[in-house]
């Protein structure tokens, strides 16, 4: 079947499987491998990209339900080579270890400021809730967070 | 051990852009259509083969009309593709139907609240599901619809079992119909789980309730996650209708609550610590609603 989607606003005219999950597609389709296979059942967010403006777990999305839409994954978040004041907050505050969720904390990051510009601890805890790390005990990704908040606030 | 499978097995993709083509499709495939809303339990489901594997997957997010949530009357109504995020943010929900909102706050996490809807969780019938102790507690209706017609089941006859409802293979859930509520009615939904996110409940408690000078005019309680099915506890309420609801009163309304339990030994928790739980938190939301003293 067909399908019409937008990824990192490129336009994309693809053939696709029906059983064929969003992730599926952004990582063996388009190349995108940001986005990662943690659990691959909606609970860990390692998945996590930005669909029509809200966070979305990858791996439980059918590729067919993105027809039409907008989709941000983390490789369309910096620009030109300069990363997004969210990702630079990570990479001083050091809120990652391995990295393997990473790009779905900074994407649930994005869309929690986008909503809220400057949240308070708990907000933040709610916003990531959908988010794993295995790595960090959250601390510094919470830290993170905060710097991030500053940053785009200016 | 459970097999889960990375990949999902083949199936058809349905996308109908009526009801009534929606309603013509699995009319005439009985038993071999699984319906996508949210799909936050779907997809998961087929993935672990817990769920025979599907056909045809029918994709309702064309159909129009269905993702609203609308007021009318002081009632309110809930489309099929209502999300779990918008139910949660609405705030006439919040204001008027304190328990759904809470409720639908504390499911899973922002990526599944997002995508998954209401109506899933209540189709999908798990007896944890967070949904429903609320939506029981402010006496809800479930419409389905098929090609013979369109019927309205009150939600305390709509669970048989675990996974198990009264939808019929050609039916498909549209609406959830919530009455007006009582006016100065209050309610609460309260969830126990060790986790504060992406957890079950272990036990769910949803109460509503009126005080009219002093006396307890009208009270529902709902109780999740301690039964085959979601259920009310209509002895605990008979209790405290009409009665001075004083934290006697309440406490033994939530020990009556207790009698209508059978809940299970699973990792989650004991049989024995889920019924001290019920006892425990259907006190508190009764204290909260009815402002005892303890």
């Amino acid at each position: 079947m067909n399908l019409h989607c937008r990824v990192n606003e490129k336009e994309y005219d693809l053939e696709i499987k029906p059983h064929m999950t969003l992730l599926d597609l952004l990582r063996e389709e388009l190349g995108l491998t940001g986005a990662k296979e943690g659990c691959g059942e909606g609970e860990c967010g390692a998945c996590t990209v930005i669909m029509d403006g809200k966070a979305v777990n990858a791996c439980i999305v059918l590729a067919a339900e993105a027809e039409g839409k907008e989709i941000l994954t983390i490789e369309g978040l910096a620009r030109e080579g300069t990363l997004h004041p969210i990702q630079e907050a990570f990479v001083e505050i050091g809120g990652l270890q391995c990295g393997f969720c990473t790009p779905g904390m900074v994407l649930s990051t994005k869309v929690l400021l986008d909503d809220n510009p400057n949240p308070t601890e708990e907000e933040i805890k709610k916003g990531l809730e959908g988010n794993f790390c295995r790595c960090t005990g959250y601390t510094k990704i919470i830290e993170s967070v905060k710097v991030a908040a500053d940053k785009v606030r200016g | 051990m459970k097999t889960f499978y990375r990949r999902l097995p083949k199936f058809e993709y349905l996308r109908p852009g009526s009801m009534e083509e929606a309603l013509a499709l699995i009319s005439g495939k009985e038993g071999s259509v699984k319906l996508l809303a949210g799909g936050t339990d779907l997809i998961p489901q087929v993935k672990k083969r817990e769920v025979p594997v599907p056909a045809f997957v029918l994709d309702m997010k064309s159909i129009p009309g269905l993702g609203n949530i609308t007021h009318h009357h002081n009632g309110l109504s809930i489309g099929a593709l209502a999300t779990i995020q918008a139910v949660g943010a609405d705030p006439v929900i919040n204001e008027r139907f304190a328990p759904l909102s809470q409720a639908a706050l504390q499911m899973a996490s922002p990526q599944v609240r997002n995508r998954g809807t209401i109506a899933g969780n209540i189709c999908n019938a798990v007896p944890s599901a967070d949904s429903a102790p609320a939506l029981l507690a402010l006496g809800a209706e479930v419409k389905l619809e098929s090609r013979r017609g369109a019927r309205r089941v009150p939600l305390d006859q709509f669970f048989t079992g675990p996974r198990t409802t009264v939808i019929k293979e050609d039916e498909l859930l549209t609406e959830i119909i919530v009455p007006a509520q009582e006016p100065g009615s209050r309610g609460v939904y309260l969830k126990l789980s060790p986790r504060h996110s992406m957890d079950l409940a272990v036990v769910g408690v949803a109460v509503m309730g009126t005080m009219e000078n002093g006396i307890c005019k009208e009270v529902k309680i709902a109780l999740g996650a301690v039964a085959p099915t979601p259920i009310r506890a209509p002895m605990a309420e008979a209790l405290l209708r009409g009665n001075r609801p004083t934290p006697e009163l309440i406490d033994e309304a939530a020990r009556n609550a207790l009698t209508q339990c059978n809940p299970i030994d699973d990792h989650r928790a004991s049989r024995e610590y889920r019924c001290d739980m019920v006892y425990a938190m259907t006190r508190r939301a009764l204290t909260r609603i009815f402002g005892g003293t303890r």
